[in-house]
């Protein structure tokens, strides 16, 4: 079983190296392996339109190959990582970055998670507040106290 | 206090029911990205016109002050002839001006393909490396760009103009420019 789980994985392991390599060697790498990494970790963030869910990194799409190719020249041409992606935010929006900037678009998107953090709070205190209870009055003990002896409370 | 907590539940769950069904309903299509041109100036180009010994074409052809439609296509694009019908009406039925930049196609294939159908635009510029297109911000072809006389973009039509698209969304558009 376990030789079974070894061969599986690096099944799925080779299969996965080998699509990501194959999209990566249709462009012509940068000589400078320095603005190389800088450029393919620039594409791992820029979102392919075409296929919308993957990076233009892992897009065999004709229009993620002319971003690949628009991200290597900028970088070479020395452009920083923020420019590029402003180079792209300008042509194609915030939608481009595969994950979105905080702004006043994303303020709800990004504030979500504390704010059901805070309903949670808010939720678990009140929750908790209203079990205690008020101290029993005499009566309510002299009737448990006839309860415990087994007696008719009716 | 108790009697309208046992309701937040459902009124939860109806305004997401609510919600979604907005959403699944009319004219949207989750797959168009709404372009970010809209308001903004054409970007700047030069391009070669598919007649050759012309002067390239420039953003400075797009600022005639009268309304201008930029349409991008391609001879390799199915739904492009689809739309074709609708651009000839536009161009020769009501006048409209139309600048067809070919996407990423050879000038041969260009010519072909409006030789074939006839063709309605006043100009055609070649982008053939695509960059154009993405200085447009398009992710596919055809895209229709409208651009007041001003030059500015004041409409992006994503996909092909077929059905309801001419009738209901750019033709209202253009009126309320002209």
């Amino acid at each position: 079983m376990r030789v079974v789980i070894i061969a599986f994985s690096l099944l799925v392991a080779s299969a996965f190296s080998g699509a990501s390599f194959a999209v990566a060697v249709d462009d012509k790498p940068l000589v400078d392996p320095a603005q190389e990494a800088a450029a393919r970790a620039l594409m791992k963030e820029i979102r392919c339109l075409v296929c919308q869910n993957q990076s233009i990194e892992d897009s065999n799409a004709d229009l993620a190959k002319d971003l690949r190719h628009l991200v290597r020249e900028r970088v070479s041409a020395g452009d920083t990582a923020a420019e590029v992606r402003a180079f792209l935010v300008a042509r194609y929006g915030d939608w481009v970055l595969l994950e979105p900037p905080f702004n006043q678009m994303t303020l709800f998107l990004w504030g979500s998670p504390f704010l059901i953090l805070l309903l949670v709070v808010v939720g678990v205190y009140s929750a908790g507040k209203k079990s205690t209870s008020e101290p029993l009055s005499r009566t309510e003990k002299a009737r448990i106290k006839k309860l415990l002896k087994g007696g008719d409370v009716t | 206090m108790n009697s309208f907590m046992r309701f937040v539940p459902l009124l939860i769950v109806s305004s997401i029911f609510i919600v979604f069904l907005l959403m699944m309903g009319g004219e949207r299509n989750p797959k168009e990205i709404k372009s970010v041109l809209i308001g903004k100036p054409v970007p700047a180009f030069s391009l070669p016109t598919l007649q050759e010994g012309e002067a390239p074409l420039t953003e400075a052809a797009l600022k005639t002050g009268k309304p201008i439609l930029v349409n991008f296509f391609a001879s390799w694009c199915a739904p492009c002839r689809a739309e074709h019908d609708n651009l000839m009406y536009l161009a020769h039925e009501k006048g409209i001006s139309i600048i067809g930049i070919a996407y990423k196609d050879t000038p041969e294939k260009s010519a072909a393909f409006l030789a074939e159908l006839g063709t309605p635009f006043t100009n055609v510029a070649q982008d053939q490396e695509g960059r154009a297109g993405i200085d447009w911000g398009i992710t596919g072809v055809p895209e229709t760009f409208l651009v007041s006389g001003d030059g500015i973009i004041r409409y992006r039509h994503w996909g092909p103009i077929v059905g309801d698209g001419l009738e209901k969304r750019l033709l209202p558009k253009l009126e309320e420019i002209q």
